[in-house]
């Protein structure tokens, strides 16, 4: 276990948010927690980086939003995959599997 | 679909930006709640978790700044805030802002509507289908490398080429119009029936010609225009088939040419009639050693090469000088593109110009980049200040380009404007020359080009002052009160105006040589006086087309002696054949002593003119010796006629002329001449292009002693010249009037000043020398406001130093020297650099000049010393005032 968290690799904080969503629609924070839930503790992202990212994936269609009741009966906006968004997560799982076994392999190599 | 949905959200985000804000400001909340009410679960107090979720979450306001600056609609965003500040700096300042604007407009405007005559003119594709494919056709002979082509050639050469897919001749011509209305001469062309179809002209109704219509013998036919159509017949749908009366014959009209039709050639205008070659009643039609004016066009085979097409007719004339080595022995076939035909001629004159245009823009930029950098010390303080408050530098440049950029883009539009006026004006009074003016015109390539200049000339006057400013942001403007020390700062100011200077010199220069070129060209003799001189053409009535050549005779004295006895008129002559700058026409010959060649390729060529006795006295050429002809030498006495100098040298070299005989083989009959006199040489060819012409030998011959079988065609159309005593044009009235007192059937048509006649003859360089003078005087006033302003602002920026130069002992007039100094370094350098420039560049305009060498040492001095003087004029002003710094007043100041 490490300490410290540490900062994400550049790139897969889209891909973590749409598998966080993969299972339920959650909000902005429910996302956060559950990512450093999951890594137990090894990511955590912060609303500066979270937030632009939501947009970001809004945008080019990945997600939906929807303003719904909070556990807690507050009003709070939950991202939803779209279709799109499911297949978008099952590509870049993919290729960050291939992309993950390279790496190792050349690090194996090495040692 | 998801750019689609980008956009539509990035829209909705800035339409309702308000909207946006909020619901993420509650999606915040939302998450700071949450946040906090986890960390109360896990134990913390409601206080603690509060500030442990914030401190997590970081300042709202950043998060919001980052969203908003992931989206792409935050770059619209500042760059309207840009576009506003620099519209405010603008208001703020309307005095810089108008100069501004208003040379950039010139500038601009000048680029537009020079784009739009090039677009119009070179860039735009020949209306014509597949135009690569297009040639034009000549007959090269020993004298003429661009000759007429004798119509047995044609036929031969039509059949025989296996490179072309078709080819056609024409021929202008004109003809007396009656039965329509007052009789009139219409303009009308010969053609051959693949004419049409080689250039894709459709008739509007009816059909073209056909290969039957091109028979020896076929019935008249005749195609009108379009706007002949509707001018004589109101556009009525029953025309094929009516008759159309020319010279007194009878043709069917099986046709009409849309109106629209022109073929864009030197010796092309559109024509109102077009008939059949094979009905042109002159006798040397099928003469093959016969130069008529006529010349082809054609159309290769798809695939073929203009080289493969020379190759191909190289053989087939060839076959022809074998079988006919009388005619054609020296003969062979000229192709050219069509494209370079039409606009060889007007290509360079356009793009020097466009040169000399995009320098004048050039030196309104660097006015421009001056008066920014001026500006720009100014406002150090102003963007310390901002620096300070976090404005990155990549900010500010962006800031300040906006700025110059939105300045530009309002030049840009008002030069639009200027442009879309001054083309519109330029080609009014163009010469008629210009091939295609008509399609000049604003169209989407101009516009893209206006705003390409404008966005560059925006970046490039902006950049230096940007440049500048990022630089002494650096330095820490804010404590030193954007006072400056005044020595670096001369340093940009002194390139830019150094530039200003050399462009400045350039342009002058090409306009002094091209001035230079037509004083030389006002100074040719043209071997007559054209002042006083109007020349007309003139058909008698048709009831003389059929009369006998005695009665024609009579009837052509008839016009003389009226003439010459209207008051106001000095003399008149009756002109056939050859006149100068105007149409050429030759004959052949051999001298006596000599047996007659065996062929006429071997025979020698000389310039006809055929004139009456008045001729000499209208034209006031120089009788060099023997004398000129009187009203005895007619159709009774033996043939006489009058050489040139030149045709002395070429053909009598150390010989008197006087006295010899000459065999007339163009004459029937081969009459023999006996040479009574010599005149002077006149410039047929052109003022400018004569001396360099092969054919320049020249001979007069009495209009009076032309064969009867030539005079029977006099009455269809003779051009007359007449020497008057006030202007020419003053006299056209009363030549009308007489013509008209001796029988209301003669028809007087192209009435032309002598004096115009020369003018159009060099047209393309006038027109050339005046626009380019007009560029250079706009960058001359361009640059020598630049160098004033610079020396002005300089003098502002070192008042403290000559203050203390001052207090210090300094004589006034040191000061003075010390300013005009600086700008006349300047100005020496730039002029240095400007003439190493030009020395380079003029040599590309070397094809437009006349008599004078494009580096012609006069010129430049001349120009060097004229720039040199305004640089100095423009110190003065300046440099006076610095004089005037009163030292106490100076320091106080500061």
């Amino acid at each position: 276990m490490i300490d410290k968290p540490s900062t994400l690799v550049q790139g897969t904080l889209d891909m973590l948010i749409l598998k966080t969503l993969a299972l339920e629609p959650l909000h902005g924070y429910g996302i956060a927690q559950r990512i450093e839930q999951i890594s137990h503790g090894v990511f955590q992202v912060n609303a500066g980086s979270l937030f632009p990212a939501f947009r970001r994936l809004e945008r080019a269609g990945l997600l939906d939003t929807e303003w719904r009741a909070t556990e807690n009966n507050r009003r709070a906006k939950y991202y939803a995959l779209t279709k799109h968004g499911r297949r978008k997560l099952e590509a870049e799982t993919k290729e960050w599997g291939r992309q993950i076994g390279a790496i190792t392999r050349i690090l194996d190599a090495q040692s | 679909m998801p750019l689609m949905r980008n956009l539509i959200a990035g829209l909705q985000a800035l339409f309702r930006k308000q909207k946006a804000n909020s619901e993420l400001d509650e999606e915040l909340r939302g998450y700071l709640d949450a946040a906090t009410a986890q960390k109360m679960k896990n134990g913390m107090s409601r206080e603690e978790a509060r500030r442990s979720a914030r401190v997590e979450m970081g300042s709202p306001d950043r998060v919001r700044e980052e969203v908003h600056s992931a989206e792409w609609e935050s770059v619209v965003e500042t760059f309207w805030q840009d576009v506003r500040f620099a519209a405010r700096m603008l208001r703020k300042s309307p005095g810089f802002t108008t100069v501004a604007v208003l040379t950039l407009a010139l500038g601009i405007g000048a680029n537009t509507a020079l784009f739009s005559v090039v677009n119009g003119v070179l860039l735009n594709p020949l209306p014509y289908p597949h135009p690569g494919q297009l040639v034009t056709i000549h007959e090269s002979k020993p004298n003429f490398a661009t000759g007429s082509i004798s119509y047995p050639n044609f036929l031969d050469w039509q059949r025989d080429n296996h490179t072309l897919s078709a080819m056609a001749v024409s021929r202008p011509t004109s003809f007396a119009l009656t039965g329509l209305g007052e009789a009139e001469q219409a303009q009308a062309e010969f053609v051959t029936s693949d004419f049409f179809p080689i250039l894709g002209v459709k008739p509007v109704i009816g059909r073209i010609f056909v290969r039957a219509d091109d028979q020896r013998g076929a019935a008249p036919v005749a195609l009108i225009s379009g706007g002949f159509w509707k001018r004589k017949f109101g556009s009525a749908p029953d025309i094929v088939g009516k008759t159309l009366n020319l010279d007194g014959r009878g043709y069917t009209i099986v046709g009409v040419i849309p109106s629209d039709f022109d073929l864009l050639l030197g010796n092309f205008s559109p024509s109102e009639i077009y008939v059949p070659m094979v009905q042109w009643t002159n006798n040397l039609l099928f003469s093959r050693g016969a130069g008529l004016g006529i010349h082809g066009i054609g159309r290769m085979k798809p695939g073929v090469t203009i080289d493969q097409v020379r190759a191909d007719f190289a053989q087939v004339t060839r076959n022809l000088a074998v079988a006919y080595p009388d005619s054609d022995k020296a003969t062979g076939a000229a192709f050219f593109p069509f494209r370079q035909s039409m606009l060889g001629h007007v290509e360079p004159f356009l793009l020097v110009l466009f040169c000399a245009v995009g320098f004048v823009l050039l030196i309104a930029c660097v006015n421009i980049a001056n008066l920014l950098l001026a500006r720009s010390t100014g406002r150090s303080r102003e963007f310390a200040v901002r620096a300070a408050l976090g404005a990155g530098k990549s900010r500010l440049i962006r800031q300040l380009l906006t700025e110059s950029i939105l300045l530009a883009s309002l030049g840009g539009a008002i030069g639009l404007l200027l442009a879309n006026w001054g083309t519109r004006a330029a080609l009014d009074s163009l010469p008629a020359s210009l091939p295609r003016a008509a399609e000049v015109g604003i169209d989407p390539r101009v516009l893209l080009f206006t705003a390409a200049v404008a966005l560059s000339a925006g970046i490039l006057f902006g950049l230096a002052p940007a440049i500048r400013i990022s630089r002494t942001i650096l330095q820490d403007n804010l404590k030193e009160g954007g006072r400056g020390a005044s020595g670096s700062r001369t340093g940009a100011h002194g390139v830019l105006v150094v530039v200003e200077t050399a462009l400045a010199l350039v342009l002058l220069t090409g306009a002094g040589l091209m001035l230079r070129s037509l004083v030389r060209l006002w100074d040719v003799d043209p071997g007559f006086n054209p002042s006083n001189v109007v020349t007309f053409g003139l058909s008698l009535p048709t009831s003389m087309w059929k009369a006998s050549p005695a009665a024609i005779r009579a009837a052509f004295r008839e016009v003389d002696s009226k003439l010459a006895s209207t008051p106001g008129i000095e003399a008149v002559s009756m002109n056939w054949g050859a006149f100068p700058l105007s149409g050429d026409d030759e004959w052949l010959f051999w001298p006596e002593g000599q047996p007659k060649p065996a062929n006429q390729s071997d025979m020698k060529w000389t310039l006809e003119y055929v004139v009456d006795p008045g001729y000499l006295k209208v034209m006031e050429t120089p009788l060099r010796s023997g004398r000129f002809f009187t009203a005895r030498d007619d159709e009774h006495s033996p043939p006489v006629v009058l050489v040139d100098d030149v045709f002395v040298r070429q053909y009598f070299p150390n010989e008197n002329p006087l006295g010899k005989h000459l065999f007339l083989d163009s004459l029937e009959g081969n009459q023999q001449a006996e040479i009574i006199g010599v005149v002077a040489h006149v410039k047929q060819w052109g003022l400018d292009t004569d001396d360099t012409e092969h054919l320049r030998a020249q001979l007069y011959f009495p209009f009076m002693q032309l064969p009867d079988s030539v005079m029977a065609g006099a009455p269809l159309g003779m051009r007359v010249v007449v020497r008057s005593r006030g202007s020419g044009a003053g006299a056209v009235d009363s030549i009308r009037q007489s013509l008209q007192q001796l029988n209301s059937g003669n028809v007087m048509y192209g009435v032309q000043t002598m004096d115009e006649v020369i003018s159009s003859s060099i047209a393309n360089r006038w027109f050339s020398m005046i626009l380019l003078s007009a560029f250079a005087g706009l960058a001359l006033l361009l640059s020598n406001i630049g160098i004033y302003g610079v020396i002005a602002y300089l003098v502002g920026q070192q008042t403290r130093e000559i203050g203390i130069r001052m207090a210090l002992g300094a004589q006034r007039r040191d000061v003075f020297r010390l300013i005009l100094g600086n700008g006349v370094k300047m100005a020496l350098l730039g002029i240095a650099i400007g003439v190493a420039a030009a020395f380079g560049l003029t040599r590309l305009m070397a094809g437009m000049l006349y008599g004078v060498s494009a580096t012609d040492p006069l010129t430049f001095v001349f120009v060097a010393v004229v720039l040199m003087l305004v640089a100095l004029a423009a110190c003065y002003i300046p440099a006076r005032r610095a004089m005037r710094v009163d030292p106490m007043v100076a320091l106080r100041y500061e």
